[in-house]
């Protein structure tokens, strides 16, 4: 007996990958701008990334009527914690609190992966990363989606992350400047959009025009990225080989 | 005469058709420390004195903000009050979740007059002790109502309502019909005026009043305590005992001082000062 599989799925899968990268002062983040079917491009500029309080970004990628809907569910609570509280949430809170809403659906996820990125309530960097249901950990550096099993390899390579079964415990926040994390995007994500596709290096330039929507959070100030453009790339697809 | 008889129960009708329960809420609201408020086209300002039971105590806080465009001024039983703005708050988020735009500020009261109205209605139920004064934005303008316990709500130009409001209010009636076309600093002057006629001789300070503004492109929020300071010593240079009329001008004038403009205060930009959000 064959088992029967259902002619229609609630969820669908949008693709695409985010990444976030803590600094001692600062937290980088950054999700390419694509949402797809199946094969094909629903749009090309679509951000995937949600500034929920002043220093807590949440990048998601999977379902994105899913991920709309818990940015709007967070948003409103972040909003009645305004109220009662006067003051914003703290990235730590907004992470504890994303992790119950996702777990709130335990038997219905929401199907949505997550990396919250911000400043801590001392002003370090900070990235929490999650699964569909909840599970949550605070790392140095994470990423979710499509290109994570590319791009995680190589930021613990960039990072040299430090093994979990050390003791005492060490930090995984990353000594690199803001500038030099920004530069790690570039190649993450020109890594990963290559492969993840398997597109013919004709299509990498397109890639890299998707590369849009990146927010980062220097200090108290949050302000997005410039959009990284063909010419502006620094990256040529002969160097790809190098990379890859 | 009969009122001892019929004033038990909210439930139950006077021979001459009063609800007494529900006149007797409003007293409540009379008695509770002045709220006023003001609106010209654009803006809103919201002001009430803040007494505390002692040197020791804090403030009651009697002004909310209940969402971006909207805020609202009690009067009365702070606790009733303060259940209100959380109910007014609950729903201004619900309607942008489903609707992803603001809840106009009509349905907001409409919706808070209804449910003032069930505790007339209900014999296990009493009515809310507190006036409310609610500002806010929405796309005709700017607009201020006042919710009485009664279930009854008004659209007001101008209104005060708590203990020696009708000095506010004297104040006001003379001079509503500019309100429209007034400035923003206008306004907040207007205002801060109008709660020192509530204050009957005392020294108008920002410890003891709190003013809120909320406007086309400024969301509602509190100003600060410096600010409000600023303002009253603005127009505290005209001093106490002249005429309202002169009182304006001058006003006028140390309020470009301090913004430090040479603009005619009819030309004044808004929002130089102006504090940051509450929130």
């Amino acid at each position: 007996m064959t088992k029967q599989h259902p002619a229609w799925s609630p969820y669908d899968n949008n693709g695409g990958t985010c990444v976030a990268i803590a600094g001692a002062d600062y937290c980088v983040i950054a999700a390419d701008t694509r949402m797809s079917t199946g094969y094909s491009i629903l749009t090309r500029d679509y951000s995937k990334i949600c500034k929920l309080a002043d220093k807590c970004v949440m990048a998601s990628s999977g379902f994105q009527a899913d991920v709309k809907a818990l940015q709007k569910l967070l948003a409103a609570r972040h909003l009645i914690y305004q109220h009662q509280h006067n003051k914003q949430m703290s990235c730590p809170g907004m992470a504890q609190l994303l992790s119950n809403t996702l777990y709130y659906k335990r038997f219905f996820p929401y199907y949505s992966f997550n990396v919250l990125g911000g400043l801590d309530n001392e002003g370090k960097g900070c990235v929490y990363t999650y699964d569909a249901v909840g599970s949550y950990e605070r790392v140095g550096y994470s990423s979710q989606g499509s290109g994570s099993t590319l791009i995680m390899p190589f930021l613990d390579n960039q990072l040299k992350s430090p093994s979990p079964l050390l003791l005492p415990a060490q930090d995984a926040v990353t000594p690199l400047s803001e500038a030099e994390a920004v530069d790690l995007f570039d190649m993450s994500f020109l890594a990963s959009g290559y492969v993840a596709v398997m597109m013919p290096i004709g299509e990498i330039s397109f890639f890299y025009s998707n590369i849009r929507s990146g927010v980062i959070v220097v200090e108290d100030k949050l302000y997005i990225c410039a959009p990284v453009s063909v010419k502006d790339c620094k990256f040529q697809a002969s160097d790809m080989a190098i990379i890859l | 005469m009969f009122r001892n008889q019929y004033d038990t129960d909210v439930t139950t009708w006077s021979p001459a058709g009063r609800l007494f329960q529900v006149e007797y809420a409003m007293e409540a609201v009379k008695q509770g420390s002045a709220a006023i408020g003001l609106r010209s086209k654009t803006h809103v300002v919201l002001g009430c004195v803040n007494k505390a039971n002692s040197e020791l105590s804090s403030h009651q806080k009697k002004i909310f903000k209940v969402d971006d465009h909207i805020g609202v001024a009690i009067a009365g039983l702070t606790a009733d009050g303060r259940v209100l703005s959380r109910y007014m708050r609950s729903e201004c988020i619900n309607y942008s979740y489903t609707y992803e735009s603001p809840l106009p500020v009509g349905r907001l009261v409409v919706q808070l007059a209804d449910k003032a109205q069930v505790c007339t209605q209900r014999s296990w139920k009493r009515p809310y002790g507190v006036g409310l004064l609610v500002a806010g934005l929405d796309e005709k303008g700017a607009h201020l109502y006042y919710n009485c316990p009664s279930g009854n709500y008004f659209e007001y130009q101008a209104f005060a309502i708590g203990s020696r409001s009708q000095a506010a209010k004297t104040y006001l009636e003379r001079r509503f019909e500019n309100f429209s076309e007034s400035t923003r600093e206008d306004l907040i002057k207007d205002a801060l005026m109008a709660i020192r006629e509530t204050l009957q001789g005392e020294t108008l300070k920002s410890s003891i009043c709190t003013v809120a503004v909320v406007g086309a492109g400024e969301p509602f929020h509190i100003l600060d305590q410096e600010t409000v300071q600023k303002l009253i010593d603005s127009f505290d240079i005209a001093g106490t005992e002249e005429g309202p009329a002169a009182a304006p001008d001058s006003a006028a004038e140390g309020g470009s001082a301090a913004e430090g403009g040479a603009a005619s205060e009819q030309g004044a930009p808004a929002d130089e000062g102006v504090a940051p959000m509450d929130i």
